[in-house]
């Protein structure tokens, strides 16, 4: 065996594991951690298959990015286990069709008969110097351009309407709003007076009992 | 040197294992420096700042307080970790592991001197950004496994500021690679050879200060260190911790400091290049230090800037910390895409011809 198959048996297995783990543990915190390492597993196997890119990207993009606002959702919510669990044996029989149609569905498209060296060939061996990021960005750029810019707007729509659902001014009365430009602008003159007073001289205390001894 | 080694040991164990013994050397012969070099960090930062604020700093243990890193690391091994009550006791433990385990791996990339780096990958830059950003599991697990209000706030906080300045860090990395044309961290040194004039740090000035600002708050420094306000939230993600817990955030986070400065060296600073190249005089009197000297000058000046800052600047507030990230930095990387696009297709100044 080379060290090439033995990370890469290495990295499947935990691909394969923590998928598993995702749809079986109880703790949602932990199913997301799971999936976390199902990213990063799989990331590993990408740039194993010599595309560091978008492996890296993966890694950058959905662990570093998406899968954190996933955990402060779930670490947010109040889940009753007992309550979700209801009922589980009454809808078993739906899901488990739900479940077998589409695992065909997938098999037809996605099933061993597509895959293996006999269907795709051998993959070609690119030299150490070869820069797949090059050969993503290219055709990105060029080809493909008007899909790239199209998916770009599509996002941008979605940021703007994110915004606009979220954004909503309240009443003073409930909510306190910081005026930046008006904190920058303010001056020790606003916030502070200086008054001018006599000094004023202590006239010694009359001593007490216990000072005088 | 160590291709003869995995050659040597692959005449007569597993090929893999071979290669898997040399890595782990490798891997051991960078991180325990960079180790070291994390412990007497905490040395320095606590005699600089104790000598900015007109005290003596630590100097009890060994001449000159030296050896005060190994009786802090020795009095943090031999103290009780504590478990909170009801906290997850499994996401608990991996939490700082979370935290070091990228602090450490990024190592991997990062060239020391010209072809001294462990891995010379295409991607470098990428590399550096993908591994960073899964930091920030280390804290958001702290927070919540802690089953603590005040470490789930910091948590919240801690996490928030990371990724939003890592938006800033990444577009500042977009516009090096934009001049360099590469990814790879050794032809971004090399393609500032020529002199100080040569560095990115002249066309690339507001990203230098970008990236360094976003380095402060990943690395949640002062002004940017919010995630701990005792004031606020008494020590933030890693309060439940003790002993050799808290050490390893600690670790993490001054590994990570020494990491953003070789990477601000690299990037804008020519990293091992000498400032003197193509001066006449200056060249030949500085010809003697070696690459790695200026290399380790650079990153120790940066290291000071860190210090420094910390003994200068209070705390900002969070919504401010907020708006500076979002409101400033981020348009102003936005802007310098684009002006470094255009400087490069009217070929402005010497770095783009």
């Amino acid at each position: 065996m080379t060290f090439e198959q033995f990370i890469f048996y290495l990295l499947g297995a935990m691909a394969v594991i923590s998928g598993l783990m995702v749809i079986t543990v109880k703790n949602p915190v932990k199913a997301a951690l799971w999936l976390v390492l199902a990213f990063i597993s799989t990331a590993g196997v990408w740039i194993m298959a010599q595309a560091e890119f978008l492996g890296l990207v993966l890694i950058l993009v959905y662990v570093g990015a998406v899968m954190v606002l996933f955990l402060f959702v779930v670490m947010m919510l109040d889940i009753n286990l007992a309550q979700m669990k209801e009922g589980f044996t009454k809808y078993l029989p739906f899901g488990a069709i739900a479940a077998i149609a589409t695992f065909a569905m997938m098999y037809m498209v996605l099933g061993p008969a597509h895959f293996g060296l006999e269907v795709t060939g051998n993959p070609v061996q690119h030299p150490a110097d070869y820069s797949n990021t090059k050969a993503i960005g290219v055709p990105l750029y060029t080809t493909h351009a008007y899909a790239f810019v199209l998916a770009a707007v599509l996002l941008l729509v979605g940021i703007v309407a994110a915004i606009a659902l979220t954004l909503r001014r309240r009443a003073p009365k409930e909510v306190l709003y910081q005026d930046i430009n008006k904190q920058n602008k303010t001056s020790v003159k606003d916030r502070l007076t200086l008054v001018k007073m006599d000094a004023v001289v202590e006239k010694p205390v009359a001593s007490k009992g216990e000072e005088s001894k | 040197m160590f291709d003869a080694l995995q050659a040597f040991l692959s005449g007569f164990l597993y090929d893999w294992l071979a290669v898997l013994i040399t890595l782990v050397i490798q891997a051991v012969v960078v991180i325990l420096p960079i180790m070291l070099a994390v412990a007497w960090l905490t040395y320095a930062e606590r005699k600089v700042i104790g000598y900015m604020q007109v005290r003596m700093g630590p100097n009890r243990v060994g001449p000159g307080g030296w050896l005060q890193p190994i009786a802090d690391a020795l009095k943090l091994m031999t103290k009780e970790v504590i478990f909170p009550n009801q906290s997850n006791k499994f996401l608990f433990i991996v939490a700082p592991v979370l935290s070091i385990a990228p602090a450490v791996a990024v190592w991997a990339v990062i060239p020391f001197s010209p072809e001294v780096v462990v891995s010379d990958i295409n991607a470098g830059i990428l590399y550096v950004l993908a591994v960073s950003s899964i930091l920030v599991y280390g804290t958001i697990i702290a927070g919540w496994a802690s089953n603590s209000k005040y470490a789930f706030l910091g948590a919240l906080r801690g996490s928030a500021q990371k990724i939003s300045y890592e938006i800033a860090m990444g577009f500042a990395l977009v516009t090096v690679l934009m001049i360099a044309g590469s990814m790879n961290l050794q032809e971004i040194v090399e393609g500032q050879q020529g002199g100080i004039w040569h560095w990115y740090l002249l066309p690339l000035l507001p990203m230098f200060v970008v990236y360094f600002l976003s380095g402060l708050a990943e690395t949640n420094r002062t002004p940017f260190d919010i995630v701990e306000g005792e004031a606020e939230i008494v020590a933030g993600f890693h309060v439940e911790y003790s002993g050799m817990t808290f050490g390893v955030f600690m670790l993490a986070e001054y590994a990570m400091m020494i990491l953003i400065s070789f990477m601000t060296a690299i990037m804008f600073l020519g990293g091992w290049l000498s400032p003197f190249e193509g001066i006449p005089v200056l060249e030949t009197v500085f010809a003697w230090v070696p690459a790695f000297g200026w290399l380790a000058f650079k990153v120790s000046f940066l290291l000071f800037v860190f210090i420094w800052l910390r003994a200068t600047f209070p705390r900002y507030r969070y919504d401010q910390l907020m708006r500076l990230g979002w409101k400033v930095l981020i348009p102003v990387t936005i802007v310098w895409v684009f002006v470094v696009g255009a400087m490069q297709y009217f070929k402005v100044g010497p770095w783009f011809n």
